[in-house]
């Protein structure tokens, strides 16, 4: 008998003025009970729209029939059968936009909560079974992936389980890119990344960290003298760029990128790490994106009193998907829309004092669809801040374009491929944000699958 | 991780350590420098290069003891370990088509200054060096220097040793004796720099600094070094570090540079108590 409630089970979390002082995950799961009772609101659809949704193409009634029964091995199995990394899609995917914005129940009241569920299925995996998987039988093909983001980390696990010998070079220190820098352990834990990686590993994934390709190997060594037979770049975004207005060098100007990587990464917040962060009062985060709020929450539990989203649009025009605008408000984080910054002021020591910002009114539609932003004439003021966090989004790396001769790039200095993610190099494959400059982890998710079976293919016609 | 092979003391402030990493050691280059990190808790440190050994796999590397993880690094010995060590990061100095350079080092930077200053007698320059140190107690390298150039010209703040006065004295009093450079290459504390490329400015001088700004990835991703050059944001870590001394904005990186500075002198205070940990695990 199907569910017929409108709405979600909802999921428990974390109060809000609590979480704004830890950093430990907000969202806390459902339990079985809740996960069984979620699951019987689908409708199993004979023409699942959800599946069409979904960029790696889970069988998603299918998994969801199982999590029905109380069957959750089967349904891991089900999730893993076409996503690797389900513990952390389940958490940082905007299912919103993608299946759960097909699903029927959402005609009238909400979609099923896919997302939930599939995050259910991984934790209950990773908390009652967790075995590392095998290792497959090695056909004895080198393929290298530079970058250990989710483009990388499932392109290594599709070709890992098809048998190749693969090796994935990782420039930090850690591997799990965007999803160990940027992503804050509150929305994903790095101990979730962290058991991917080894499952990978288990699988005879070779893990090289401190290895920067296009500085201490070139794509063309990796070939030549390293015997790869292909290579997938999932290199992932870049240098973050800037306004380029005044007082952007002033102490306590950080780029999003840096403030998360000091935070995540480093583990500024925590007493025994030896990486330094400005302890701020008062913090402006300007951008409207999903990074901006991660980092606005990020401020707010390092002890900011006041934390600011300045965005020269509109709240509707903002890409940062609703449930991260939510939690951020909820945690306090004020809302300044249709403002835009036009200087950062500094005092006599070269500290930021706080920033000018002038009010914006909404125009014409512009290239991207949604309404320009035009100044207010006269309504500048000074927000009160002492820090300034950049989140403009990035432009993607020089390192490996600039050292691989025939890699074609695009304007914007992203990778150029072909349907079969394939570069203008042969053998040389890309995906994620280093072709389509800053996106989703599920669209790089894709990307590095749909490369794994270009390069299965390809190897196979050999 | 990353063994010590050669632990030696320059002088009492800075050392000098060779690494065993054969990556890094294959492709580095002068002007390069890495990362490292001590252990889990550890800082990203760039460090320029000081030298490399491809055939032993080994990269030198010569610090000043100023902060917590150059005070941590120091009290490591031969034969310890070091959790990471990233690169060659940045972009190499340019050697090629210079038939006379003067390379002028500071202080420490002169562990930075001496690889350039070899690589560009290797490759066949001519080569003036001028180096600069506070006093005779801290010079080092004046054997190597000697060997990497045509001629050395070593200056002491208080002339207890070499001549006394600062690097900018000799390399006006060169330029004004009609000595013609194709460029000149400064490294050293950031004020140096800044007055080297004061001084060979009227005599439209090419000038090369390489900067040291505060830095996190190194690897083209944090923006943290980002510095201003002839009004453009430029990012030390993948446009440098070397840059145009011309058209560096010098007081800025000396601002940012000091963004931790009241935090770092407490944090060495307060974490005194892991250093001497660190000793004591070192000695058992």
């Amino acid at each position: 008998m199907a569910n017929m409630t409108l709405t979600k089970t909802p999921m428990p979390e974390q109060d809000p003025n609590v979480r704004n002082h830890n950093f430990k995950e907000v969202a806390l799961g459902y339990t079985a009970e809740m996960a069984v009772e979620e699951a019987k609101r689908c409708l199993k659809c004979k023409k699942p729209k959800c599946v069409e949704g979904c960029p790696v193409n889970i069988h998603i009634p299918e998994f969801i029939a199982k999590v029905a029964e109380g069957d959750f091995q089967a349904a891991y199995e089900i999730v893993t059968s076409t996503n690797a990394l389900p513990a952390l899609s389940g958490r940082v995917c905007p299912q919103e936009t993608q299946c759960e914005s097909k699903c029927v129940r959402g005609v009238k009241g909400e979609p099923v909560a896919i997302g939930r569920l599939e995050r259910f299925v991984a934790d209950w995996y990773r908390e009652n079974v967790n075995a590392m998987p095998e290792k497959p039988q090695s056909n004895g093909i080198k393929v290298a992936v530079v970058g250990s983001g989710p483009a990388g980390l499932t392109c290594a696990a599709e070709l890992a389980k098809k048998g190749y010998d693969v090796t994935i070079f990782e420039a930090l220190h850690t591997a799990g890119g965007v999803l160990v820098y940027g992503i804050p352990e509150f929305r994903l834990p790095k101990a979730i990344v962290a058991n991917e990686v080894r499952k990978l590993q288990a699988m005879g994934v070779t893990v090289m960290t401190d290895m920067v390709i296009g500085k201490v190997l070139s794509i063309d060594e990796l070939f030549e003298e390293m015997g790869f037979k292909a290579v997938f770049v999932g290199s992932g975004a870049g240098l973050p760029m800037f306004m380029h207005i005044p007082g952007e060098a002033l102490r306590g100007v950080y780029s999003a990128n840096e403030y998360l990587t000091r935070v995540n990464l480093m583990k500024a917040y925590e007493d025994a790490s030896d990486t330094p962060i400005i302890v701020s009062k008062a913090v402006a985060v300007v951008g409207g994106g999903n990074v901006a709020m991660d980092a606005a929450r990020c401020a707010k539990r390092l002890g900011a009193e006041t934390v600011y989203i300045v965005y020269r649009r509109g709240e509707a025009e903002m890409p940062a998907r609703l449930e991260e605008q939510h939690h951020a408000k909820e945690e306090g984080i004020i809302f300044k829309t249709l403002t835009n910054p036009t200087e950062i002021l500094g005092d006599e020591d070269g500290r930021v004092k706080g920033m000018t910002c002038i009010e914006m009114e909404l125009g014409e539609p512009d290239a991207s669809g949604r309404r320009r932003p035009i100044p207010v004439e006269g309504s500048e003021f000074v927000l009160d801040v002492d820090t300034v966090i950049m989140s403009l989004g990035t432009s993607p790396n020089p390192l490996i374009r600039s050292t691989t001769p025939g890699l074609e790039v695009n304007r914007k200095g992203c990778l150029v491929v072909n349907e079969n993610h394939m570069t203008t190099r042969d053998q040389v494959y890309a995906g994620g944000d280093a072709v389509t400059g800053a996106a989703t982890v599920i669209l790089a998710m894709g990307a590095g699958k749909e490369a794994a079976a270009a390069i299965d293919q390809a190897m196979q016609a050999k | 991780m990353y063994k010590i092979v050669c632990k030696k003391e320059l002088n009492p402030s800075v050392t000098y350590m060779e690494i065993e990493a054969p990556f890094v050691a294959r492709k580095a280059k002068a002007g390069q420098f890495i990362i490292f990190r001590i252990d889990e808790r550890g800082e990203r440190v760039p460090l320029t290069i000081a030298g490399y050994d491809r055939e032993k796999g080994t990269v030198s590397i010569i610090f000043q003891k100023v902060g917590l993880s150059t005070n941590m690094l120091g009290q490591m010995n031969e034969g310890d370990y070091i959790q990471d060590f990233v690169g060659p990061l940045g972009k190499p100095t340019e050697v090629e088509g210079m038939k006379r350079v003067c390379v002028v080092g500071g202080g420490v930077g002169c562990a930075i200054a001496y690889p350039s200053a070899k690589a560009f007698k290797e490759a066949g320059v001519e080569v003036d060096v001028i180096v600069g140190f506070r006093n005779k107690d801290i010079v080092i390298l004046e054997d190597e220097f000697k060997a990497a150039s045509d001629n050395l010209y070593l200056m002491t703040d208080d002339g207890s040793y070499g001549e006394k006065g600062f690097v900018t004295v000799k390399l006006q009093e060169l330029l004004e004796a009609g000595n013609q450079y194709d460029e000149v290459l400064a490294i050293g504390p950031i004020p140096m720099m800044k007055f080297v490329a004061k001084t060979t400015e009227p005599f439209g001088v090419k000038t090369i600094v390489s900067l040291n700004p505060i830095m996190v990835d190194g690897t083209g991703m944090c923006g943290g070094c980002r510095v201003t050059v002839g009004g453009e944001v430029k990012f030390a870590c993948v446009d440098g570090p070397d840059f145009d001394g011309h058209k560096v904005d010098f007081a800025e990186l000396m601002s940012r540079n000091g963004v931790y500075r009241d935090r770092e002198a407490e944090t060495n205070k307060t974490h005194m108590c892991r250093l001497e940990k660190l000793g004591q695990d070192l000695i058992k």
